[in-house]
This record gives C-alpha cells, sequence and structure tokens, in this order.
C-alpha cells in the first residue's frame, strides 16, 4: 500500500524556510499572501492490511524517525489503489 | 580517561576530535565506527561534528537509531559524560539525551567563522571562574538555531543547564559577537540536568593549536574531561 506522510512544522515553531518563501513570494508581487510554511513529503510502499496494528505501525515510525515531535505536526494519507 | 570518539558516516571532525583529546589532553583516545556495539570500556564519549548521514531528514535523526547509540544511550543514564560538538548536539537532541531542537539558522545561510562565547555558570567545571568571561570558538553549521519551548528554557536557566551563549545579538553587528543562528536566548552550549551529557555548536576541538583562531578549546575540552573525573570518582 502506499503511505504519503506529511511532516509540517508546528504552528509555534519559527519556520525560517517558509518565512523565506514568504518573502521571496511578497518580492515577485504575489498578492495577499498570509503566509508560508514549508515541510516534507514522504512516500512509503509498505506490504500489508489496512487496520489497527498496520496504523500503529505508521504512527510509531512517523514519531520515532520521520518527525520530531518537539517541532514537527505528522499526518499520513493511505492510497489502497496504489498497491 | 579513556575517551571514545564514535564516527558515523559523514562525520568530518571525528579525527579533529581524537587530535584533541589525545595529542592534546594526552587521553587514550580512538575512533569507533557506528555500527560497533560496545563503547570498549571508553569512560568519556565525544559524538564529533560533521554531516552524519549527509543530514538527510533532519540534522542527527538517523544517526541516532545507529547500533552504537544504544550503549552511548545506556552510558549516558548511567552518569557517563558524553560531549556532542556540533552534528553530535543535534543526535544529543534527536536522541532525547538533551532538551530541545536544533533547526535551520535564521539567515538560512551556512555560517562558517569565529564567535564569541561568553560563559555562563552552569556549575563546578563550567563557569567564569575557571573559564574566563569570553571564549573565542569557531562555528561551522547550517542548523545551530537552538530551539524549546518556554518552560523548557525556563528549566534549563533555573537548573543553570546553559553553558555557553552568543555574545550578543544582532545582525548588522559585529560577527564574532552576534548568534550565528538565531538560537533562542542566544544559547550555544547547554548540559542536561544531571551534568553529564554536554552539547554545543560551536568546535572547540577546531581551537587547540597555535595555527587555530584561538586556543579557547583547550579549557573547554579540559573542563569535559574533569566533569567526566569527578562522575568517575562518584561512582566509586
Amino acid at each position: 500500500m502506499k503511505v504519503t506522510v506529511f511532516v509540517t512544522p508546528k504552528k509555534n515553531v519559527l519556520d525560517p524556510q517558509g518565512a523565506a518563501i514568504a518573502h521571496a513570494m511578497t518580492s515577485l508581487g504575489f498578492k495577499n499572501l498570509k503566509g508560508a510554511r514549508m515541510g516534507k513529503v514522504i512516500e512509503l510502499e509498505i506490504e500489508g492490511e489496512p487496520g489497527d496494528d498496520f496504523n500503529a505501525s505508521v504512527d510509531k515510525i512517523c514519531k520515532d524517525l520521520l518527525s520530531n515531535p518537539v517541532i514537527e505536526d505528522y499526518r499520513w494519507t493511505l492510497d489502497e489503489a496504489g498497491r | 580517561m579513556k575517551t571514545a570518539v564514535i564516527q558515523f558516516p559523514g562525520s568530518n571532525c571525528d579525527r579533529d576530535a581524537v587530535h584533541a583529546f589525545g595529542n592534546i589532553l594526552g587521553l587514550p583516545a580512538d575512533l569507533v565506527w557506528h555500527k560497533e556495539s560496545s563503547l570498549g570500556g571508553a569512560e568519556l564519549v565525544v559524538l564529533p561534528g560533521g554531516f552524519s548521514f549527509g543530514d538527510y531528514l533532519r540534522c542527527g535523526a538517523i544517526a541516532r537509531f545507529s547500533p552504537i547509540m544504544a550503549a552511548v544511550c545506556e552510558f549516558a543514564e548511567n552518569g557517563g559524560v558524553v560531549l556532542g560538538i556540533c552534528n553530535g548536539f543535534q543526535i544529543l537532541c534527536e536522541a532525547g539525551l538533551l532538551p530541545g531542537v536544533l533547526i535551520r539558522n535564521e539567515c538560512l545561510e551556512f555560517r562558517c567563522r569565529t564567535v564569541q562565547l561568553r560563559v555562563e555558570d552552569a556549575g563546578p567545571h563550567f563557569n567564569r571562574e575557571k573559564l574566563g568571561d569570553r571564549l573565542a570558538i569557531p562555528v561551522a553549521h547550517g542548523e545551530g538555531n537552538y530551539l524549546i519551548d518556554r518552560e523548557g528554557l525556563t528549566a534549563l536557566q533555573e537548573n543553570r543547564q546553559i553553558l555557553f551563549r552568543y555574545a550578543a545579538r544582532g545582525s548588522a553587528g559585529d560577527p564574532q559577537l552576534e548568534n550565528p543562528n538565531g538560537s533562542v536566548g542566544d544559547i550555544a552550549g547547554i548540559r542536561n540536568q544531571m551534568g553529564n551529557v554536554i552539547g554545543m555548536m560551536p568546535h572547540p576541538e577546531r581551537a587547540v593549536e597555535t595555527f587555530h583562531p584561538s586556543r579557547d578549546g583547550v579549557p573547554i575540552l579540559k573542563a569535559v574531561v574533569e566533569t567526566a573525573r569527578s562522575a568517575a570518582d562518584v561512582k566509586v
């Protein structure tokens, strides 16, 4: 199954990269920008069946490795058709 | 004081650290490959600077799961002294041995320069009386922006866990004095509450020779060794 993990900086955490992107967009004349935050997308191919165990194993690796809970939030989506 | 310098793929200050502890301080110092599971009886552990695993994912995030890190964590939990320099500091934060995290420099640039550090009063071996008020030490990092929440920062201050701060803040000032990365409270180095795990972004091992920008790294490394000696005494 294809799991797509989105890792984003927590709302109250400074995001220098997002700030730089916002700055560049404003410099380019982009109007009405209220903010930019930058995170990561990680695409995983995992064998298994959807269910509690599967969800728990993905959550665990998101917390242990793929994100740093001190500064980042994560969410993930499952694409069963992607098998 | 047998010293183990852990070598990860991408470490690049490992030999400088061995040189500093081995040749400058005269301690038996050896490299230990990250795939080892034992520290081989080391009494002091150094996680050196560099770009372990290419800084992929987050700095230190992958090195933290190297086989040797189980031994390093056990060593630290038993009171053994661990020093993390630059990438080593990042690894210690990722491993949860030190609080907080190091994120991208506020300026988004890699900063490579000698900075002035303000010595804080952080216990018997790290204080102004022992080390002097100011130390000139090189930094070289892109992710040295130390971040911790308000409660965490209060705890660091109340427990005197802040070892060094950058001398002054501001982007238009003297590059030697300014905070090079935007870290909260101008923090450059901290210790854990017990005092046996030490992390700092500046490189004391790059300030030990007469041809280096300064030799101010020597007293810092000596303070680490003194901390390890005190820890060993407590254990006996």
